[in-house]
């Protein structure tokens, strides 16, 4: 398995450099360092020397890709892209463009992001595949028919309703909780509750249906009816049989946005004033700052890499039959 | 049925959790601490994270909001008078310059312009004021900066500034307003303003050239700007220091009531320079060093940041006047008080308008904008026109504040654009029909809430220069009727169209109709019903409008290549000076040829002569003149058309006091005042929490799991 870890991280660095590749050719289509310039300096007063110096100050002076003027194999490490890629895979992201060291911002939003993200992945995934069995065990009865209907209903539902209804409701007509805030200790719990509670609320639609599904795929199955044959009870054919083997779907999806949870939600925190990453990267495009977008562009493919790796390692760990190699 | 009792109690145990866990608070829903239910805490909130609080180089408003109580530059305005006045703030006085000519030799007061090769402001700064306090400043026994020479051990673990035990003060000396004008010429800081002061502060551009020689000779070394010599600010004495000015440039005063020429202790940037520190984001960027009211206690940009009262504050008192309006608004009650009042100011983010909007209606922020989806909401008109308050927003004791912004907005014609640019007369007549065909005063009423005064020129009210009334009235778009000002018809544009050769919007010549393009950044559905309405409103004249959609990057890009036939755009006044609007129009800071500000490539040589010659003069009777000749100039040719000056609507809770809008000042907190106990009473009123929900909630959880369980049991058994 190590050997398979191993050629599969080793497969990450081409991907790894195709991304970065990706993400700085759209994004200098879009936006010359001039632009980048402007921006930064604002609208006023900018004279085309301001500019110049500004380029010269954040590296972007260069030219994009091949450094013509250069020679030998400065031709591809003095220019833009060569300096501004090399040391991402040392995980030294360097400077934003508003001077703030993007390690460290990262590091000091990933908490909050997670403290959102994390109960959200664990309580969702837990109702939902509660409500998920509870409708396979109630299947073809009333119970089933109204759990669909009311997952319908609820995954017909904008996100965007949810946090403006749960906001409306509960913080500012019951006036139960915080509508928007985060604070770090035990103090932060009650600014988490309401983010939570709706994101899980939003979530269950989906993910019970998908999950009743698998479960009902399973539970037709040969081993389910000699489970039953052998006088188990519903409960435990349910928990013990069906449970394990509609795993493997279930581990899809969520072990490969596990990684991700780092990446905050854009929406939520930003009606929850959450202080995440879930709008780095957007306020960051906003900004025309591509030392951030790269960064986080960069984070987000090799945490999604890392995901599909996990994946891959948590089939084996529930399935015993598939083999890494 | 014990499984059902205990979820039950699971569930009320959950509740009472949280009972207790906002017990801490009077209010459930506080965002707050419950320790700061009555502290004399202001709070307010943030849309937009700043990016610079360097003085050297921030410049948006959401960064001088923080900058302004920080900083303080020799000078400030007035808080309550109008006209805008500036008056002294760390100086003794306000400065009058003294002028020279060529050879050296001091003028009189009142020279001819064309006489004056230099100007010289001499400003004494009051002695005694001390610093915020600073770890920068931090001395050991033996009187040597404790944190002057870190090395990495000592940096270890260090990543805010209350990390480092010691702090220490010094006094403010002129030196540090001159090291501060030196700054601005650092590459290495970009400063917005430097092309603008190195035209007009002797020495900034040779010193410009100076620092970015030494930057590029050695990348990563600190540049030492004692090391540099400006020759257009000197140190008289440790309390004096001057600035010297190419010519004449009256406007020069307003700048130093900005941060830009705030005082920069070196200490400051020998103490961030050191290693380790920006990568912790300790940095001059984000952690400011001021003699002001507040220092930031607290920046984090994604949540919080918290200004708290400079205990080495050198006093200052709430000034008064002698306007009526002022007494009877309750304004001069803390006349002659010392400043500042409230102890500390927490700003929060908020991006989202709705629980903004909520949070100020729960009374954890004590002032609020009015976003468009809440107008309605929070203001009505009365039959009058009058913006009033709603019966909801007076029953809960808020209070409404208008003030027309200093700003303009305008439709721009591109002047080098063969259809709508030129000086011709028929090309004026066509500019004119367009700008009477587009009707601002419905605009403002269906996309502003009301929210505007339609513009007669470039000049705002509140602004020395604009004419109040029908006097006032820009005569080729609108009349006097009845003493009142109206649009002039729609026929008057379509005989103006005709003449400017396009009878019934089409080419006399060729028959073809009159097609004008558009280019905005606007788009989404709201920027849709502005653009159908700008479309409908030249489909009056028979002229077909082509809305070009494009981004931010190429719209700036058309502007600056002249290929853009009309635009929209606007300015915020720097100062309170004509001059900072008329200078839009001024033909040799056109936007294609120089890359300045003059976005239509305006260029009439007589308004420039008197652009020339207005900009350098004292407001008087003699200048107004001036104006209005330039104002009908401007107003024939139109190169804009005028669209409208924007109107701030604003609310405060009763518990906040002194707030009178002025636009010019950024250091208004230190005035502000609250009623923490009033403040304490009304939150817990407003705010009490409603517990039969949760009741419901429960009730409900049981009426559905309760048969569930039992549907289950007997399914179960009757497996069995």
């Amino acid at each position: 398995m190590f050997a398979y870890i191993l050629r599969r991280l080793l497969y990450a660095v081409p991907i790894l450099i195709g991304v970065n590749l990706l993400t700085f050719a759209l994004f200098f289509v879009v936006n010359t360092p001039d632009d980048m310039a402007r921006l930064q300096l604002g609208a006023k007063h900018v004279t085309p020397e301001a500019i110049e110096r500004w380029k010269v100050e954040h590296g972007y002076d260069k030219p994009l890709l091949l450094n013509a003027k250069a020679t030998g194999s400065a031709q591809l490490t003095d220019t833009i892209f060569f300096q501004r890629s090399a040391a991402m895979f040392a995980f030294e992201f360097g400077k934003g463009d508003d001077g703030r060291n993007i390690g460290n911002e990262i590091r000091t939003r990933m908490g909050p992001s997670l403290a959102i993200a994390l109960p959200v992945f664990v309580i969702g995934l837990l109702v939902n595949i509660t409500f998920a069995l509870l409708m396979v065990f109630f299947r073809a009865t009333y119970l089933d028919l109204w759990g669909v209907v009311l997952c319908v209903v609820l995954m017909s539902i904008s996100g965007l309703f949810y946090i403006i209804a749960g906001q409306y409701f509960i913080a500012k007509l019951w006036n139960l909780l915080p509508i928007s805030g985060f604070a770090g200790g035990i103090d932060g719990l009650r600014f988490i509750l309401l983010p939570v509670l709706v994101s899980v609320m939003a979530g269950i639609g989906s993910g019970a249906r998908w999950y009743r599904t698998i479960f009902l795929e399973e539970i037709g199955k040969d081993y389910v009816r000699t489970a039953r044959a052998k006088g188990l009870s519903e409960v435990r054919v349910l928990f013990r049989h069906v449970l394990k083997n509609g795993m493997i779907p279930i581990l899809t999806g969520a072990v490969v946005v596990l990684p991700l949870l780092f990446m905050g939600s854009l929406i939520t925190e930003s009606f929850f004033g959450i202080p995440g990453l879930g709008s780095y990267t957007i306020d960051a495009i906003q900004a025309q700052d591509f030392a951030v977008v790269r960064a986080m562009v960069f984070l987000g493919s090799l945490l999604y890499i890392v995901g599909l790796l996990l994946t891959d390692i948590s089939y084996s760990w529930v399935d015993p039959r598939v083999r890494l190699q | 049925m014990t499984r059902i009792g205990a979820i039950l109690l699971r569930i009320g145990l959950l509740g009472i959790g949280l009972s207790l866990m906002a017990g801490c608070s009077d209010n459930w829903n506080t965002p707050y601490p419950g320790s700061e239910t009555r502290a004399n805490v202001l709070y307010s909130a943030f849309s937009e994270r700043p990016k610079h609080l360097d003085p050297a180089r921030s410049y948006s408003s959401n960064e001088v909001e923080f900058t302004g109580q920080i900083y303080e530059p020799p000078l400030q305005y007035h808080f309550l008078k109008r006209p805008y006045t500036l008056i002294p703030l760390t100086a003794e006085a306000v400065p009058k310059p003294r002028y020279f000519d060529a050879a050296g030799n001091a003028l009189p007061d009142h020279p001819l312009s064309g006489q004056i090769a230099k100007s010289v402001y001499e400003i004494k700064i009051r002695p005694g004021i001390q610093y915020q306090p600073h770890p920068a400043f931090a001395r050991d026994a033996a009187g040597r900066y404790r944190y002057h020479a870190l090395d990495a051990a000592a940096m270890a673990g260090k990543t805010r500034i209350r990390d480092f035990a010691y702090t220490g003060t010094r006094e403010l000396v002129a030196a540090d307003y001159v090291y501060q004008i030196k700054r601005l010429a650092n590459p290495r800081l970009s400063s917005p303003i430097f092309g603008l002061m190195s035209e007009h502060i002797i020495g900034l551009t040779a010193l410009g050239a100076a620092l970015e020689k030494a930057a590029q000779a050695s990348p990563e070394a600190t540049l030492d700007l004692d090391d540099f010599a400006l020759e257009g600010a000197e140190v008289v004495d440790r309390y004096t220091y001057r600035i010297h000015i190419k010519g004449k440039y009256p406007q020069f005063i307003y700048w130093l009531a900005m941060p830009f020429f705030a005082p920069v202790p070196w200490e400051a940037e020998v103490f961030y320079a050191q290693p380790g520190m920006a990568d912790k984001n300790l940095t001059l960027d984000w952690q400011p060093i001021g003699t002001g009211p507040y220092y930031l206690a607290e920046n984090d940009p994604n949540r919080r940041m918290v200004l708290k009262k400079n205990p080495h504050f050198h006093g200052e008192t709430y000034p008064g006047d002698d306007d009526t309006a002022d007494r009877q608004a309750g304004q001069l009650l803390d006349a002659g008080k010392p400043l500042p009042f409230v102890d500390e100011a927490v700003f929060s983010l908020e991006k989202e308008t709705i629980p903004y909007w909520s949070k100020f209606l729960q009374g954890y922020y004590d002032s609020s904008g009015i976003s468009s989806d809440s107008f309605d909401q929070a203001v009505q008109f009365s039959a009058g026109g009058d913006p009033q308050l709603t019966d909801s927003m007076r029953d809960k004791d808020i209070h409404l504040i208008t003030a027309v912004a200093a700003s303009v907005w305008y439709v721009g014609f591109n002047m080098l654009d063969p259809v709508v640019g030129g000086l011709g007369e028929d090309r004026q007549k066509l500019r004119q029909a367009l700008s009477i065909a587009f009707d601002y005063d419905e605009f403002i009423s269906i996309f502003l809430n009301g929210r505007g005064i339609p513009a007669q020129g470039p000049i705002p009210p509140g602004l020395f220069g604009y004419v109040e009334g029908v006097a006032g009235l820009n005569p080729y778009v609108y009349e006097a009727r009845e003493g009142q000002i109206q649009r002039r018809s729609l026929e008057t544009a379509k005989k103006l169209l005709a003449e400017a050769g396009y009878p019934n919007g089409r080419d006399a010549q060729t028959g073809a109709p009159l097609v004008l393009y558009f280019d905005t950044m606007a788009s989404g559905p709201d920027a849709k019903s502005r653009l159908d309405w700008m479309k409908k409103q030249l489909d009056k004249l028979n002229v077909q409008l082509v809305v070009r959609g494009t981004d931010y990057n190429r719209f700036q890009d058309k502007i600056r290549k002249g290929n853009a036939q009309l635009f929209e755009w606007g300015w915020n006044a720097d100062y309170p000076d004509p001059e900072n609007f008329f200078f839009l129009l001024y033909g040799p800071h056109k936007k294609v040829a120089t890359g300045g500000e003059n976005a239509a490539n305006y260029d009439n040589t007589e308004f420039n002569r008197l652009f020339e010659r207005m900009k350098d003069m004292d407001n008087g009777p003699e200048r107004q003149r001036v104006i209005d000749a330039m104002l009908e100039i401007v107003r024939r040719d139109a190169p804009w058309i005028f669209a409208y000056y924007p109107k701030s609507f604003g609310l405060r809770h009763g518990w906040l006091h002194n707030v009178k809008p002025n636009l010019m000042a950024n250091n208004t907190l230190k005035y502000r005042r609250i009623d923490p106990a009033l403040r304490a009473s009304r939150r817990a009123e407003w705010n009490r929490p409603v517990l039969w929900p949760i009741g419901l909630l429960v009730g409900a959880l049981a009426a559905v799991i309760a048969p569930a369980a039992i549907a289950w049991r007997r399914r179960e058994k009757s497996q069995a």
